[in-house]
């Protein structure tokens, strides 16, 4: 069974999103020999579809900006639950590797000064996102892959060969991070990483890339739900895979549920309409015409936020005196206020509101300045944005949650050798993420991910052995779709696709966006249902491209990350950024420093735990580490007692 | 709403050999020629081979033929068929197929890396670049490139010509030439690289006929052909065909 | 590790051996050859009316008006028009008609321009017919070598077709004679002359080689704001050079046919005014 290919690599970079790229850049910078694996083609990583922009304190068009200010705005987007060493040094780093774009070919919108431009966003206080029209994601994502072929080019010219430093193995996916054991004969010590386990979805074939290094990098969770503007590629692999290998997850719980998503036709239903949309002037109505928006705004913000449309309307144009209009408050809010909306009747014809911009400026502006908006509305629900108003609503696309790592390094915790950067990382947006936050997230802890791997991979004296059970192992789980049988032999096994979409149905209506207790323990039922016949989901067909195997193997992924997401909401008794209780409805104080960790409850692997009560994922609380007091010392006392515990306010 | 059955033909195969499947299937309102895959995939084909992405035409992993013509399948309304029409939906013909409707592409991934990259200028540091909004428009409109290919995939140049594949790049690679080019930073020229020549003598811009194709299937609708290729080819003009600027470059060594 | 396979050698175009298995050379379903045809169609017709009266040698010239496929003309053999420009560059050794001295250089340019290339590559060498839509060619190589390499002096004919232009812009003013060379009239023909002459200079103007020259070899726009004005110009009109290139020809065709009709006696010249 172990005749699987093995190659030896420094680092191995799983995923080739914002942040694997600018990982692999850096480890590949620092002379480690670097892999880079993803599930898709090279450059289609979903970090495309961001389309605001990267949030930096450059202060390019509003030179107030600088990073205590970016800091204060993502502590308070994320309700203080960040982790707030990651947000300070996101905010002190962004600008450069912002800057550090252009050098390898990026060209950002610019001011008149010949600067990158900035606009403005939901939570930002000043224009802060560097951006190219509306496809941001598509600008950062190819000029990553272009800084990537021109480290290539170097080694074409130094060794004659274009791999020969940085490789990318596209269209492959890794099932399992193996890890060192006792007695292997490993000189880097046991328990750490050794390498990962692969197949490569064109042929099938298995592979194992030894590395001392891994850089998870695998974005989200998003397909766990139905309603999403995520793609199929979020099924949580990275998330599995550290818990897998050890690692606790954070604070899983924040998923953040993005206003303003398609709702018509089904078949788009729930693909993002950028909140530029909003920050350039576009206003949110219920099918009465009213901007409802003003009604609410929390008391948090107040005093941040416009109480007139008329002194909205001129933030516009004059916003260093007037305050700005509460389309722009962080998303949770606006997500809540929509599903409110709707609830209460006043939704539109398609279960949204109505997000208008065709009122608000001319056609022409709106062409210009919302291009692929423009288009992804003509072309796919037939609706001219610059005549009529669009509907929209809450789709789920971000999750705040994800593998515990060091702020500084990166590192996920428990685990040497295993790191994690941008989405699939938790901790940097607290429970809640700010626009433009994640792209510049990518960066700095992509690099951060990357610089680290590199030099540990460079510290050890030996090459960490891979364990050929582990080897086994894998392959004989990633086979198991093709044996399948169902639940008394001769029945046909379950279909991968009706798992899924039972998955999604689940986690929508049961963990969305607005909780509740009896939900929750009841989607902890349904998941433990799913978990049995998910072992019993089989395949058609052979190894070779084959989509139906493919699921069948995500699914293992996704389960266990909707049981974290599940249990994790069940015992957060509070509501805050993208976690909402009905039946807790307000935030507490008292939840402020507590993290919940999320660890598989059985690690030794077995995966058969089916009682729903106790589950694969084990909880534990954990008392967040105090806020520097220097970073304190940046909020006004009056916002602190919003949210701190008394106990914190005067230590 | 409503829905109504379809016929389709749809090609599985792999590189051995494969032909058109036919199949009936329930189409919904406001459906894309992906959601009717995807309902193939879940209800009669688990194994229907096919990529994509985010189904809202912006990675552009999901470019197959649909009647003949290159597109993105998340992008192709059932709506623009009739409800009596059959829906013939392959695998790109350009390049070799892996199966279903998934092709190899690694032509366009070779070509890309011939290209020599961006070259930042010496003396400027990060932070340090300014570029006005007028000198950056040509080359964001090519950066507003997707890479689905199609444009590779309808130019008869190596899709009816295998053995042109080694000496054309194709529209996309040759536009990235171009958008190099036209970047109001690039340094290459300082470092002996001619991109304006080069386009021509390494990457192949002599067999482009302009016949348009790739303007027609870009899904990005970037005007490939009046805004990249001929503004290149004429740039390839000012460097070989151009006595005057032959002669002023042999006098004076001036830079146009 | 989709980029595995190299490309194979055999040749078998679109049906080539690693390609999908399909044997129909294409599979669209619309009418893919209409396009192709009507141009094919339309260029033909353009090229038999254009070769007959080119050679006819007759019926060029009809006071105020001379056929812009005759001007400016450069044989001793030909018409006299008074004050109109023809020139005795060559002597009584030429004895063909003396419209395939100047033609020469109208057609250059249109044969060497991007969008008739496409037309023509298109509608005659079906090099391809439609998009994907197989090409009934066994090799190919575009315009690497001769004699389609020379496409690249298409900037040469756009100076050569400068000053015809203002040639035939002086045809047009002397249109505003009437048929006794007084001045402040105008016929039916100024009009059609004042249109053809709009749509010429409009055509010539927005040519892709034009629009290079004029700023689209620029790298930096900020830099020379008049060229960028101008460029800018340029490359509206070129948006429209295919609706340009059709109705100049159609209407140089149309002011040599009427100037054809007013020689032969078969239209008397309305008068405006």
């Amino acid at each position: 069974m172990s005749e699987v290919e093995r190659q030896q690599w420094d680092v191995v970079v799983v995923g080739a999103g914002g942040a694997g790229l600018r990982a692999a850049i850096e480890a590949r910078e620092q002379g480690a020999r670097t892999a880079v694996i993803c599930k898709s083609l090279f450059g289609k990583a979903h970090t495309v579809m961001a389309e605001g922009g990267i949030a930096a304190a450059m202060g390019n068009v509003n030179e107030r900006d600088n990073w205590q200010v970016h800091f204060r705005d993502t502590m308070r987007g994320g309700k203080f639950l960040n982790q707030w060493r990651m947000a300070e040094l996101h905010s002190q780093e962004a600008p450069d590797r912002v800057w550090e774009l252009e050098t390898w070919g990026a060209l950002f919108d610019r001011t008149k000064d010949g600067r990158i431009s900035q606009r403005n966003f939901g939570g930002h206080e000043y224009p802060r996102l560097a951006h190219v029209g509306d496809r941001t994601g598509l600008e950062l994502i190819r000029t990553l892959q272009q800084k990537i072929v021109s480290l290539q080019q170097e080694d074409k010219r130094d060794f004659g060969d274009y791999e020969a430093r940085l490789k990318v193995f596209q269209e492959c996916t890794v099932t399992r991070v193996l890890k060192t054991v006792p007695d292997s004969g490993s000189a880097a010590g046991d328990g750490r990483v050794s390498g990962v386990f692969c197949y490569d979805r064109e042929s099938g074939r298995f592979f194992v890339l030894e590395a001392p290094s891994v850089v998870v990098a695998t974005g989200g969770i998003g397909k766990s739900f139905k309603v999403t503007s995520n793609s199929w590629e979020y099924t949580g692999d990275g998330h599995a895979l550290a818990l897998l290998a050890g690692a606790p997850l954070l604070n899983m719980e924040f998923v953040q549920f993005h206003p303003t998503g398609m709702v018509w036709p089904p078949s788009v239903k729930g693909i993002l309409v950028t909140e530029s949309v909003r920050g350039d002037g576009g206003v949110l109505r219920n099918s009465e015409g009213k901007r409802f928006m003003f009604d609410y705004i929390p008391d948090v913000f107040k005093d941040k936020y416009a109480e007139s449309e008329d002194e909205a309307d001129r933030w516009y144009d004059d916003p260093d005196n007037n305050r700005r209009p509460p389309e722009l408050l962080p998303r949770d809010e606006v997500a809540r206020a929509i599903n409110a909306e709707v609830k209460e009747g006043r939704g539109s014809p398609h279960g949204g509101v109505f997000l208008d911009v065709s009122t608000r400026m001319p056609a022409e502006v709106i062409k210009r300045r919302l291009p692929s908006m423009y288009h992804q509305f003509k072309e796919l629900a037939d609706v001219d944005i610059t005549a009529e108003a669009m509907e929209v609503g809450p789709t789920c696309h971000y999750v705040m949650g994800g593998i515990a790592v060091d702020s500084d390094t990166a590192a996920a915790r428990g685990v040497p050798g295993l790191y994690a950067a941008g989405e699939v990382a938790g901790g940097m947006h607290g429970s809640n993420r700010l626009g433009g936050n994640s792209l510049s997230d990518l960066l700095v802890f992509g690099r951060r991910a990357g610089l680290h791997a590199a030099q540990y991979a460079a510290g050890l004296t030996g090459r960490p052995i891979v364990d050929a059970e582990q080897v086994d192992a894998a392959a004989a789980e990633a086979l198991r779709p093709f044996s399948a049988e169902g639940p008394t032999p001769g029945e046909p096994p379950e279909n991968p696709y009706t798992l899924h979409q039972e998955l999604q149905q689940t986690m929508n209506d049961l963990v969305g966006i607005i909780r509740r207790e009896a939900e929750m323990e009841q989607a902890l039922r349904k998941l433990a249902e799913l978990r049995v016949r998910a072992r019993r989901a089989g395949v058609e067909g052979h190894r070779q491209f084959n989509p139906g195997w493919h699921l069948a193997l995500d699914l293992r992924n996704m389960l266990l990350v909707s049981e974290c997401i599940a249990r994790a909401a069940l015992e957060r008794t509070e509501s805050r950024g993208g976690h909402t209780r009905e039946d807790y409805p307000t935030m507490d104080r008292e939840w402020r420093h507590i993290n919940l960790l999320c660890r598989l409850a059985d690690p030794t692997g077995g995966l058969a735990a089916t009682d729903p009560v106790r589950g694969q994922i084990s909880l534990q609380r954990e008392t967040t580490e105090p806020i520097r007091p220097d970073l304190l010392a940046l909020f006004d006392k009056e916002e602190l007692v919003k949210y701190l515990a008394e106990e914190e306010l005067y230590e | 709403m409503s829905s109504y059955e379809a016929r389709f033909k749809v090609w599985r195969g792999d590189a051995e050999g494969g032909g058109l499947e036919d199949f009936k299937v329930e189409v919904n309102d406001g459906e894309v020629v992906l959601d009717i895959i995807h309902r193939l995939q879940a209800t009669q084909a688990p194994d229907l081979a096919v990529r994509w992405n985010c189904k809202a035409g912006k990675c552009g992993s999901c470019s197959a033929e649909i009647n003949g013509r290159p597109r993105l399948m998340c992008m192709t309304r059932m709506s623009v068929f009739s409800r009596e029409e059959t829906v013939t939906v392959t695998p790109l013909r350009a390049f070799p197929v892996v199966r279903d409707l998934v092709t190899d592409v690694g032509f366009n991934y070779e070509k890309a890396r011939e290209i020599p990259s961006f070259v930042p200028p010496a003396g400027l540091g990060p932070g340090e670049y300014r570029m006005q909004q007028e000198d950056v428009d040509r080359s964001q409109e090519f950066r507003k490139c997707i890479e689905c290919f199609l444009c590779q995939d309808t130019c008869h140049v190596v899709r009816d010509h295998e053995e042109n594949k080694a000496a054309f790049a194709g529209p996309r690679s040759l536009m990235r030439v171009a958008e190099l080019d036209m970047h109001p930073l690039d340094a290459a020229e300082q470092t002996g690289i001619d991109r304006k020549r080069t386009a021509q003598d390494e990457h192949g811009l002599g067999y482009c006929n302009i016949t348009k194709c790739c303007t027609e299937v870009c899904p990005e609708g970037i005007k490939i052909t009046d805004n990249a290729l001929i503004p290149l080819k004429e740039r390839a003009v000012d460097r070989k065909y151009d006595p005057l600027v032959w002669l002023g470059s042999k006098i004076g060594r001036r830079s146009p | 590790m989709a980029t595995g396979t190299e490309p194979q050698m055999n040749s078998g175009g679109v049906r080539e051996g690693t390609r999908a298995a399909i044997a129909a050379p294409h599979l669209r379903t619309d009418r893919w050859w209409l396009a192709p045809a009507a141009t094919a169609a339309g260029l033909l017709a353009f090229v038999v009316y254009s070769t007959w009266r080119a050679f006819a040698n007759a019926d060029y010239y009809a006071a105020p008006y001379v056929s812009p496929f005759y001007s400016p003309c450069l044989a001793e053999n030909c018409v006299p028009m008074r004050a109109g420009p023809n020139w005795e560059i060559f002597g009584s050794w030429w004895g063909l008609s003396p419209a395939l001295l100047i033609l020469i250089f109208p057609l250059g340019f249109r044969l060497t321009c991007y969008y008739y290339r496409k037309a023509y590559y298109r509608g005659f060498w079906a090099s391809p017919p439609a998009c994907a839509v197989a090409e009934p060619h066994k090799k190919y190589t575009g315009e690497t070598r001769f004699p389609l390499i020379l496409q690249n002096i298409h900037r040469y004919f756009f100076y050569a077709a400068l000053p015809v232009a203002g040639i035939l812009t002086y045809d047009t003013v002397l249109a505003f004679r009437d048929e006794n060379y007084e001045w402040g009239h105008m016929g039916l023909g100024t009009l059609v002359f004042l249109v053809n002459i709009v749509l010429i200079w409009a055509y010539t103007f927005s040519c892709h080689s034009c629009r290079h020259i004029v700023g689209g070899k620029l790298k930096h726009f900020s830099k020379h704001p008049v060229r960028y004005r101008l460029w800018q110009w340029v490359g509206r009109l070129n948006a429209r050079h295919m609706l340009l290139a059709w109705t100049s020809l159609v209407s140089v065709a149309l002011a040599d046919f009427y100037v054809y009709l007013v020689a032969s006696g078969a239209f008397d010249d309305p008068r405006l005014f």
